[in-house]
């Protein structure tokens, strides 16, 4: 009795003065973090003096000493560490852009045809969703990667697709684009996207003054065909395929060589980040387009808007709205998640960076901030993108 | 007989409303009738339930003795097999419990509660690690159950002793990390925001990582936690992250008159939130508050980058078993099943749970 007594008084002299209210609490927490942090730091330095570690960042220029298997850009084991890391980032940044390239097209599709009115497709569908959504993302990537990809043909009876595409158990090769002339080309599709831009903010001027409508996507579209063609025809750029080819290297081995190829890893690991991430995309679309009640079409169409002008004006605009932020999140999700590459040795940041390079030079502390500072940087790219992306979609009330 | 003309109806206006949805339902139509008696003969009919070794296995189908085999292992992992009733023990009173507290008064219900957050957990730790009475100055030692290294802990109930501890202790974390951030106090606000947005913008295998490399070096030099704690702490905080956001989106749909109301009748901030808006707020985003637990659930795999072997890490080392090699595809079948049914059943009571309180509002 007398401790509660205590505390009655205690909250009694606190709530007289709002002041200690107001400051009070963000004393304590402020403290509790500076004190969290300096715990770790000293201890930190201890540990790390008496294990006689160094620390500081100039690990990064030191030689690397170890091969990565898929490298973007030039590489091998006399380049710095620093390097290293870069060729693991593009690792990373490599796989989030194909994941997400394909999580979207697969998403979109498998949303639509939830709401299809074919009972079999919606259905389908739905058990899609279900299926992939409900598995852990690591043992989808086992699956593709220890049990599917396994099961392909060798070099010698490859799938080939259309001439073009190569398949086998060591990968996926396509042919190589060699061009000539490239910055002509380069160049010439920078000036046509500059063109277009230009054009549309003209256009819209116009609209808003005079009324007056231009074609706009037909003529965006005419700029940006014509412009690099015409510098393909002008400008002598070329581009010619180098096809891989199947050779021989011993009695019994076969293997293709020459043109570009997707190693294993890769194959798995998009696959596996595609088809999880597109199941909650396709829900994010659902809900987007059945967010859409139907008094806006049927208003639309009492306007006087055809169909495909209720489709591109009306319902499209809105459900990005709906659909834009959840997406956003998947994006960053799957961003996030590529880095479960390094369970099945694909060479990403993760792997190079936090792994192998840590297991060389021992600089946790460093190299573990390094890994995560690179993934909040990318974490917020994307989402300062899809923000500006989605501000451009609101609703602008005025 | 009379359902013929329901079912034409039916399919006329389901399967073959026009023609690029007949052409659609004849594809796939034709795709079942292809794939799916191949998968069931080798899933079923062609499959080898019996026996107790791989060369038992004929046929084309599936090899379900890989399975039977190592059952033991995939569930308790590598525990001692004259020890496993206390897992076994610790799961049925986990389970008796829940069960009892369906079916008994809310009264009674409120202490089984109360039982299963403050002491089932530490109980369960104690009875899967087991424990002594040690009193040095006494020199007594009396060992009342024999330890059991968190190292040889693993498969299937690895699985749930993590992901319960983490979503027991990442639900409170979580609670108030939303109500930080929604905070009129800068600091506390400021701090929760960096705080959420650091653990939401990393991957959660760096999280591990650094957990298990880096985390032994921000404690003094004597003290050892054990890894497979760091790795829970690590999840448990990653999820906080997540779970706070699910209730900051709850607390902002709350109406200010509720925050108002509640401070005219004189309640302070820790009352108006614990009896006010947190029971509103909660409601609202309880399919939010399932996903992150269903979230969390299929994260635990991630632990074996760390060398730590739940379900999945279990089925991965038994398939790089010499004896065992080339069943990779089955105990992925088997885990995905495993793994499928849980996620499934907790997303369906989920959306009951959604239901029931949305009937009640009404």
């Amino acid at each position: 009795m007398i401790f509660k007594n205590h505390i009655l008084r205690a909250n009694e002299f606190i709530a007289e003065r709002p002041k200690l209210q107001y400051y009070l609490p963000q004393a304590l927490t402020l403290f509790f973090i500076v004190f969290v942090i300096g715990y770790f730091s000293f201890n930190a330095g201890v540990n790390m003096e008496d294990q006689g570690m160094e620390t500081g960042f100039s690990f990064l220029g030191g030689e690397a000493q170890f091969d990565i298997q898929f490298h973007l850009i030039d590489y091998h084991g006399g380049m710095t560490y620093g390097r290293a890391y870069l060729v693991g980032l593009l690792n990373t940044i490599l796989v989030a852009v194909l994941g997400i390239f394909f999580a979207t097209i697969l998403g979109v599709t498998i949303g639509i045809a939830r709401l299809s009115t074919n009972f079999l497709v919606s259905r389908i569908a739905e058990w899609y969703v279900e299926m992939f959504r409900n598995i852990p993302l690591l043992l989808q990537l086992f699956f593709w990667y220890f049990a599917a990809l396994r099961a392909l043909p060798p070099p010698k009876e490859s799938y080939i697709f259309f001439d073009f595409a190569i398949l086998n158990i060591k990968g996926l090769y396509i042919p190589e684009f060699v061009w000539t002339n490239f910055n002509a080309f380069f160049y010439s599709i920078l000036v046509s996207i500059v063109i277009v831009v230009l054009f549309i903010i003209w256009a819209k001027k116009i609209q808003e003054r005079t009324g007056k409508q231009y074609r706009k996507f037909a003529i965006s579209s005419g700029i940006i065909i014509i412009i690099p063609f015409l510098s393909i025809i002008i400008g002598g750029v070329g581009l010619e395929f180098i096809h891989p080819e199947l050779k021989q290297i011993s009695e019994t081995i076969f293997n293709y060589e020459g043109g570009s190829k997707a190693i294993p890893e890769l194959l798995a690991l998009v696959v596996a980040l595609a088809m999880y991430t597109s199941t909650f995309i396709a829900e994010c679309v659902r809900a987007g387009i059945e967010g859409i009640t139907k008094g806006q079409k049927e208003a639309a169409a009492s306007i006087g808007l055809t169909p495909g002008q209720i489709l591109r004006l009306v319902i499209i605009p809105q459900a990005l709205r709906i659909i834009i932020p959840p997406t956003t999140n998947q994006y960053l999700n799957l961003t996030k998640n590529s880095s479960l590459a390094a369970a099945i040795a694909y060479p990403d940041i993760v792997l190079v960076f936090a792994g192998t390079a840590l297991m060389q030079t021992g600089r946790a502390i460093e190299i573990i901030s390094i890994t995560m500072l690179s993934y909040l940087t990318l974490s917020i790219t994307i989402s300062i993108l899809m923000n500006w992306y989605n501000k451009k979609m609101a609703i602008k009330e005025k | 007989m009379i359902n013929i003309n329901k079912i034409y109806q039916w399919s006329r206006t389901n399967l073959f409303s026009n023609w690029y949805n007949s052409l659609l339902s004849l594809i796939i139509v034709f795709a079942f009738i292809k794939f799916i008696p191949p998968l069931l003969n080798w899933l079923f009919f062609d499959a080898t339930f019996r026996g107790s070794s791989k060369a038992e296995c004929y046929g084309d189908g599936a090899c379900w003795i890989f399975i039977k085999v190592w059952f033991q292992k995939l569930i308790y992992g590598l525990y001692p097999e004259n020890q496993v009733w206390r897992i076994n023990l610790a799961f049925l009173i986990l389970i008796f419990s829940v069960i009892t507290s369906i079916f008994v008064k809310p009264t009674i219900r409120r202490y089984i509660i109360i039982f299963l957050i403050f002491v089932f957990p530490f109980l369960a730790i104690w009875l899967i690690g087991g424990f002594a009475i040690d009193i040095e100055s006494l020199e007594i030692y009396i060992p009342i159950l024999e330890e059991v290294d968190t190292r040889v802990w693993g498969g299937l109930s690895l699985t749930f002793i993590i992901a319960i501890f983490a979503m027991l202790f990442c639900f409170p974390i979580g609670i108030i990390l939303a109500l930080g951030r929604r905070s009129e106090l800068p600091a506390i606000k400021y701090s929760s925001i960096v705080f959420i947005e650091f653990w939401r913008g990393v991957p959660l295998i760096t999280v591990l990582f650094m957990a298990s490399v880096m985390f032994p070096l921000f404690l003094p030099g004597d003290t050892n936690v054990d890894k497979l704690m760091r790795c829970v702490i690590g999840i448990t905080l990653f999820e906080a992250a997540y779970m706070a956001e699910v209730v900051r989106g709850g607390l902002q749909a709350l109406p200010r008159g509720q925050y108002d109301a509640a401070k005219s009748l004189g309640m302070g901030y820790w009352q108006m939130n614990a009896l006010i808006i947190l029971p509103q707020a909660l409601k609202i985003v309880i399919p939010g508050i399932a996903n992150t637990f269903i979230a969390l659930f299929k994260d635990t795999p991630l632990i074996l980058v760390v060398g730590l072997l739940e379900f999945l890490g279990m089925i991965k080392l038994a398939g790089a078993n010499p004896d065992w090699l080339g069943f990779a595809v089955e105990g992925y079948v088997f885990a995905a099943t495993v793994y499928w049914i849980f996620c499934f059943s907790m997303s369906r009571y989920s959306q009951r749970l959604e239901i029931r309180f949305s009937t009640e509002r009404k």
